[in-house]
């Protein structure tokens, strides 16, 4: 199989991550108007919590729902006891998740230690599979997989559902959506909650690719932002493509340039930027 | 007056040369929280990217002095550099106010560290650049600690004097206008853009010296000066101390400098510990330090 190929498939699989990532980013930052800096966290500690699942006899799926639903839980309380009392008071809330996601690191560097963990590949979707071919990893098919159908999963929800209604309309303007009677302030917590749920659940996924240690944070939180920059905040679609276009940019980039391969990822961020400061399918600010 | 002249006497009082290092880098950091005080508290823009600008005068510097140059090369050539990279910043930075701004500037500062990092051919990767000596302004060596901060307080000196003129000009009133009320700075035909701009630059320039210092300080200079970690503890400066106050930043950079010196001393986990001032700072006192204190004297005052 011809180096281009793998590469190829490597980078869908990133993009698919980096979507389960960037969509709880992007609702949360497009409805709360937050910037969630914890979210790096919430994506490490979902892989930090299901290696210790995974260790007392959980099933690797199991691990990573019930990994998720405790990072949810985390992210609720987040929510609930600390942005809540920070309503609109964008650099206090910046700093607080900021200064939350350093707290979380260093508490995962003693429970869990400075070494990289590593979670099997579940049995099953080890090996290659074999189409048009070529033997493509199991394992990396079924992620992209996973990522098609949440993406689907969440344009049903946003889409179709009386939920999906509310939080669009939370996201478009919401003031008036208070007024016509709708608790945007549990739209919050429900959407921080899914964003954080998505993220950790992710973070499991991905660890039988990337593993888990210190700085896996850090080094997703970047990413995810230059996702939703280049997206437009807000927008699914945006996560979407943004997170591909990104999946791919780091890979090649890692392939041909590898001394340079972290600024390339930032290069299409600039010129959207510069061109289209919303995002491709962000709407501009009012 | 008398705080100068309390200041200059640091390295008679102070017993041990560990704690006029402290005193050092307390000034250092102090410029670089001024900095960041013109953008962050003045003009309202939030940058979580200064750690970059720092850290790049810093490279500069490094690169520059081992290419064989003299330090007056070396401090104007990064200086230089540094605004350089200040105006693409800021041009970049400032398609986005409030939280876009927020963000762009972390997505900059993480490409300074990615290049820090990773371009090894550049940089030389985690190993960092060393470099080999403090400069001898005038003649005069700067080898011994109470030297080195005699001249780290005269630049720090300077760089209050500026930040006062700043504060009290027309050009300060019309950044705190831009960050209070852009529509109408605008439509009294102000360029709201080119005020934020050469903020941004102002900021940056002291945020360079800063840097500077830092690698004379250090004589050396690694990825860990530009991470985001940096820029946060940048920014907690300025919050923590009261942001667009002129003595807020100086107090906060102290506060951040001690508790970490002092801190680590007892506990290896600094970062929590930030993490934890930064939480506990915005619940309980939003407004800083020295704001919170003076409304307390106030209180007290007044009963």
């Amino acid at each position: 199989m011809s180096l281009w190929v793998v590469l190829a498939v490597n980078s869908v699989t990133l993009g698919g991550l980096l979507f389960l990532l960037s969509a709880g980013f992007s609702l949360i930052f497009g409805l709360m108007k937050i910037p969630n800096l914890t979210h790096g966290s919430f994506f490490m500690l979902g892989a930090y919590f299901a290696t210790s699942l995974i260790a007392r006899g959980f099933n690797f799926w199991a691990a990573a729902v019930v990994g998720g639903l405790l990072v949810a839980a985390f992210g609720g309380v987040i929510e609930r006891f600390i942005l809540r009392r920070l309503p609109g008071a964008e650099l206090a809330q910046v700093l607080v998740t900021l200064g939350l996601s350093f707290m979380v690191a260093d508490v995962c560097l003693m429970v869990w230690t400075g070494d990289p963990i590593r979670i099997d590949t579940p049995a099953g979707l080890r090996g290659a599979t074999s189409m048009l071919g070529m033997g493509f990893p199991t394992y990396r098919l079924a992620i992209s997989l996973i990522a098609v159908i949440f993406a689907a999963a969440l344009w049903a929800l946003l889409d179709r559902t009386r939920l999906g209604a509310m939080i669009r309309a939370g996201v478009d303007d919401p003031a008036m959506a208070r007024v016509v009677g709708i608790r945007v302030s549990r739209l919050f917590t429900i959407v921080f909650c899914l964003g954080a749920w998505l993220a950790g659940f992710a973070g499991v996924i991905g660890g039988p690719i990337l593993s888990v240690y210190p700085g896996l944070d850090q080094e997703m939180l970047p990413l995810a932002l230059v996702v939703v920059i280049l997206g437009g905040s807000g927008s699914l679609l945006g996560s979407l493509v943004g997170s591909f276009v990104v999946g791919f940019l780091y890979n090649f980039g890692q392939a041909m340039f590898p001394e340079l391969a972290y600024v390339v990822l930032f290069l299409p961020m600039l010129i959207v930027l510069v061109v289209r400061p919303q995002g491709l399918f962000g709407r501009p600010a009012l | 007056m008398a705080a100068l002249a309390i200041l200059a006497a640091v390295p008679f009082w102070v017993s041990g040369t560990f704690y006029v290092n402290i005193a050092s880098q307390i000034l250092f950091y102090a410029i670089l929280a001024l900095g960041v005080n013109v953008l962050a508290g003045h003009a309202g823009l939030v940058t979580l990217g200064h750690a970059g600008l720092f850290g790049i005068a810093a490279y500069a510097a490094a690169k520059i002095m081992n290419a064989g140059y003299g330090h007056v090369t070396v401090a104007t050539g990064a200086l230089a550099v540094t605004l350089v990279a200040a105006a693409v910043f800021a041009v970049l930075a400032l398609r986005g106010t409030g939280l876009g701004f927020v963000m762009i500037t972390v997505a900059l500062g993480q490409i300074v560290w990615g290049v820090a990092y990773r371009w090894i051919s550049l940089t030389n990767g985690d190993n960092g650049i060393s470099i080999t000596g403090r400069p001898s302004p005038l003649g005069l060596s700067l080898t011994t600690p109470a030297r080195f901060y005699w001249a780290t307080l005269i630049v720090f000196v300077m760089a209050v004097i500026s930040m006062a003129i700043f504060v009290a000009s027309p050009f300060g009133a019309s950044v705190r206008g831009t960050r209070d009320q852009p529509r109408r700075m605008n439509a009294l035909g102000y360029h709201v853009w080119m005020i934020r701009f050469l903020a941004f630059l102002f900021s940056a320039f002291w945020s360079g010296v800063a840097g500077l210092l830092y690698l004379y300080y250090n004589q050396f200079v690694s990825p860990q000066a530009v991470a985001l970690t940096a820029s946060a503890e940048a920014l907690l400066m300025v919050i923590a101390g009261g942001s667009a106050t002129l003595l807020g930043p100086i107090a906060g950079a102290g506060l951040v400098v001690v508790i970490k010196n002092v801190a680590s001393g007892y506990i290896e986990r600094w970062n929590f510990v930030l993490g934890a001032i930064f939480v506990a700072i915005v619940v309980f006192m939003p407004e800083g330090l020295v704001p919170g204190a003076v409304r307390l004297a106030r209180r007290v005052r007044g009963r």
